[in-house]
């Protein structure tokens, strides 16, 4: 937890930085927010756009604290980006889901005793063409993100074949000026190809199916000014485990951006089924840094 | 207030009414929302209206050119240019783009940028500082996005691409 405080203080001392301090020139908010796996997007969804402010002469960067509590889970994650030029992006993400409920079921079905599992992403994500505010076909970036299992135990057990996936991500973001009521609407849409169970905290392939599969995700915002966006996102999810229905992932946000330095970002997330415990709802709140 | 005018209406029902006509107002432009129809009736200010007309568009690119000299990462694309004739210029120009009766008579955007090799740092740098004129001045958000949907087009010419 230690350095997870330590990330919080630079949090801090991002937003209240020296006045003369340089920061990347984009556009407000245009640099999404930290998404759970590290890459910049919404909360549970990946989008063209690369972390931080920088435009093409400079260079960018993120830092992020998140955390999600459903019913029955919780899950932590610490997140760090730099992105070159805003033509590509690397970040590095550490998720800890406390199991809490699960643990019960796992020590009676399995004789298993963990109480969280941890898991690593190192992403890339490469602005392909376009411009999220100014091309007319929007803004197209590909990225992989690399995901590590840090306790394999339980996933073995329920059936996952690896502890190691990675996912290949298509991404197209286009702003809309002036499209709702005056206001400006910011659509996402990604493909992802993907073996991972419960985006790879419960491994990656499994008995059911152990191949690549094309998932489809989406989300659409509108900002009410520069300062806020209200939106929402799908995440369409593989289920590979007989072990246990995995459902799609939803959620409701709002983001507030009051400068370039910080994004705060809260939502109603839905999960649907994880792991045998039901329907899976509760809250997501994201804090970002940008420098 | 306003006794002498409407004194059939209670301070209350003149607001109830005010609110009817708010709802009815937004009904209106939701229907008509097609992309640059500039058709409104006597009620519905028009983008250039709601720009303060040529007087406020010349008061935001008087503001916008003091955050430009400000800028230091866009403020030596300006040197030697004639501030008169600039402000002159691009007032006109956003006043024509609004729906003014203004005419734009400066050089066209792809010749007036051919040989700065303006960069997206520099573009943004510059959509930026016009954004935050036009806040200085008090324009609303869907004012502003109406505007800056008619900028937008420029970009490649502005850009050289």
């Amino acid at each position: 937890m230690t350095h997870r405080l330590l990330i919080l203080a630079t949090l801090f001392a991002l937003a209240c930085p020296p006045a003369s301090a340089a920061i990347g020139s984009r556009i407000w908010a245009t640099g999404g927010v930290s998404t759970i796996e590290g890459s910049a997007g919404g909360g549970l969804v990946p989008w063209a756009l690369l972390g931080s402010y920088a435009s093409d002469e400079e260079w960018g960067g993120t830092l992020a604290l998140s955390q999600a509590e459903t019913d029955d889970y919780s899950l932590s994650v610490t997140g760090a980006g730099v992105n070159w030029n805003n033509r590509i992006e690397l970040t590095v993400a550490r998720q800890t889901l406390d199991l809490d409920e699960l643990v019960f079921s796992l020590k009676d079905g399995f004789g298993l005793e963990q109480d969280e599992l941890n898991q690593d992403i190192i992403g890339a994500k490469v602005r392909l063409a376009g411009d999220v505010l100014y091309s007319p076909w929007g803004q197209w970036s590909a990225g992989v993100q690399y995901k590590r299992q840090r306790d394999f135990t339980v996933p073995d057990a329920i059936g996952a074949r690896d502890d190691s996936g990675t996912d290949l991500l298509l991404s197209a973001s286009k702003l809309i000026f002036a499209a709702v009521f005056d206001r400006n609407l910011l659509v996402n849409a990604t493909a992802r190809a993907t073996k991972a169970n419960q985006g790879g905290l419960l491994g990656f392939g499994g008995d059911r199916n152990n191949g690549y599969e094309v998932m489809a995700e989406a989300s659409v915002g509108v900002f009410v000014n520069r300062q806020w966006l209200v939106g929402a996102e799908y995440r369409q999810k593989p289920d590979n485990l007989s072990f246990a229905n995995e459902d799609d992932w939803w959620d409701l946000f709002v983001a507030w951006v009051p400068d370039r330095r910080l994004a705060v970002t809260a939502a109603l997330v839905n999960l649907g089924d994880v792991a045998t415990l039901d329907d899976q709802q509760g809250l997501y709140l994201s804090l970002q840094g940008s420098f | 207030m306003c006794h002498h005018t409407t004194p059939r209406f209670t301070g209350l029902a003149r607001r109830v009414l005010m609110l009817l006509a708010g709802f009815a107002l937004a009904g209106c432009q939701a229907l008509t929302t097609a992309p640059d129809s500039e058709t409104n009736s006597n009620t519905e200010p028009t983008l250039y209206q709601q720009l303060g007309e040529r007087a406020g568009l010349a008061q935001i690119v008087e503001d916008l050119l003091y955050l430009i000299v400000d800028d230091e990462r866009i403020n030596h694309q300006f040197k030697g240019v004639n501030v008169a004739e600039f402000h002159r210029h691009l007032t006109d120009q956003l006043c024509q783009l609004s729906g003014g009766p203004c005419t734009y008579s400066g050089r066209s955007m792809r010749k007036a940028h051919a040989d700065m090799a303006i960069t997206e740092t520099q573009f943004n740098a510059l959509a930026e500082n016009l954004i935050l004129a036009m806040e200085q001045n008090g324009i609303g958000t869907g004012a502003q996005n109406r505007l800056l949907k008619r900028l937008i087009p420029m970009h490649p010419d502005i850009r050289n691409l």
